[in-house]
């Protein structure tokens, strides 16, 4: 699955990481994907609940050395 | 906004949108912490994820809460703000503090007076407020360390320029402090029993002063480490007088737990009794092995003892545990009175209490108890981490 656009989020703490990610989300046309990279561990519950509330999906999200990648599709 | 202690602080946050400056004010965890111990009022506005507010929040007996998540509230605070009173202090809570500093900063900038706490949740777990018990014989001290965000108490007993140090948390740098304000140094520190549900200072407190550290061996199988045998009976001195710390074996919690008896009266009693709640017998993982020493301990070797000493135990649980005065603390006779744990007249109702449909175990307790087992060595975000929540190791 291709996403749309890649958004770099590493280094930066909460609140910043949701609000960068709904500012691009905000760009997008529903149904098209964010890819989102972060570090802040804080994302872990707070991405898929911002996400649930916004109408948003997370169609996947993995943890590698450290970054949280999460795919949002917008709702 | 008279008879507050306000560091007023000017911030330029203008990183989501507008150039605005805006005023805010910070509160300290000591400061919540003094509001905790007065029963003062507070209104809360948790801004963090549901889920973590619901499994832990600042608790005081005159607080009000509301929970909006801060990613909830992006795109303004007008919604809320029918909500927030203005009749009493407002402090806006999350994890870290960046999220409660932006929306304290939106509340702000909508025209009211915003708190928000400084550093955090993470701030909050961490505080410890030293509060002085009583006097013990020959001018002696002892002293109990609250830490209200956590629920754990650690106890100081001064003597003669000599300290013990009793269930010491995670940070060492408030007991070698204490000492060294008052000139003491410390010789014995304690460990009830291996903990689970948070990190111990003691072994690094040792380590730094040169002092003694006992844990009680049969808790011990699996530690990397060497100590001193906290067994049954083990009688210390506390400075040149006649100070006695007594060592009573007193198993259930774990199988190694032991309390001590400080001067004739104190009870210091571990995980194994609370004020309104006992130990839980399976943060090891043998719940069933260990109910009869639960049960042991509480209904015979305890009643044993003088009903006029003062229990100090190392948790609690809700703030309606503490006195007036901020201490955890209560005469053993009014446990054996009040106490729901000790006054089950049935085996199979205790037993059934504490081994079925027990409340959910401490956050990373497994790992917690490697880390105090020498096995494991987390720095110390990984150990905020670990310590995160409540330290659920009783049963009511």
């Amino acid at each position: 699955m291709e996403s749309a656009q890649v958004l770099d989020a590493k280094g930066l703490s909460c609140p910043m990481p949701i609000i960068r990610t709904k500012k691009e989300i905000d760009k997008l046309n529903s149904g098209e994907i964010l890819e989102v990279h972060v570090t802040d561990k804080g994302a872990l519950a707070d991405m898929p609940a911002w996400a649930n509330a916004a109408g948003h999906v997370i169609l996947n999200q993995k943890e590698e050395a450290e970054v949280l990648t999460f795919l949002i599709r917008k709702g | 906004m008279e008879g507050i202690i306000l560091p007023l602080k000017k911030r330029n946050y203008n990183t989501y949108g507008g150039n605005h400056l805006m005023t805010v004010i910070k509160m300290s965890a000591a400061q919540i912490a003094r509001k905790v111990v007065e029963n003062q009022p507070l209104f809360i506005l948790d801004v963090r994820n549901t889920e973590s507010y619901e499994e832990w929040k600042i608790e005081g007996r005159n607080f009000e809460y509301l929970n909006i998540p801060y990613f909830e509230l992006l795109d303004g605070v007008n919604e809320i703000l029918p909500k927030l009173p203005t009749d009493k202090e407002v402090l806006v809570v999350c994890a870290k503090e960046g999220s409660s500093l932006m929306v304290a900063e939106m509340v702000s900038d909508a025209g009211r007076d915003v708190f928000y706490l400084e550093g955090g949740m993470k701030s909050w777990s961490s505080h410890l407020e030293p509060i002085k018990l009583g006097e013990l014989t020959s001018g002696g001290e002892i002293y109990q360390f609250v830490r209200l965000g956590k629920g754990c108490l650690s106890y100081m007993i001064i003597s003669e320029g000599e300290a013990a140090i009793i269930d010491a948390v995670r940070f060492t740098d408030v007991f070698t402090n204490f000492a060294k304000e008052r000139n003491v140094s410390i010789k014995h520190v304690f460990d009830t029993h291996l903990h689970a549900d948070h990190i111990s200072g003691g072994r690094l407190i040792a380590e730094e002063t040169g002092a003694t550290y006992y844990l009680p061996p049969k808790d011990a199988d699996d530690v990397l480490f060497d100590f001193a045998p906290l067994e049954d009976g083990l009688t210390l001195k506390i400075g040149a007088s006649k100070i006695e710390v007594g060592a009573l074996y007193s198993p259930g919690h774990t199988i190694g737990s032991t309390s001590f008896i400080v001067d004739s009266t104190y009870l210091l009693t571990g995980d194994i009794l609370f004020i309104d709640s006992i130990g839980r017998p399976d943060l090891a993982g043998v719940a069933e092995d260990w109910v009869g020493d639960l049960r042991e301990t509480l209904y015979h070797r305890y009643r044993e003892l003088a009903e006029d000493l003062i229990v100090l135990p190392a948790h609690f649980m809700i703030v309606k545990e503490l006195n007036e005065d901020g201490t955890v603390a209560k005469r053993l006779g009014d446990l054996f009175k009040e106490n729901h744990g000790l006054n089950m007249e049935s085996e199979e109702e205790f037993y059934n209490t504490v081994t079925v449909n027990l409340p959910p175990q401490p956050n990373a307790y497994v790992q917690i108890r490697r880390v105090n087992m020498g096995k494991i060595t987390p720095n110390n975000d990984e150990q905020t981490e670990m310590e995160i929540g409540p330290n659920r190791c009783a049963v009511r």
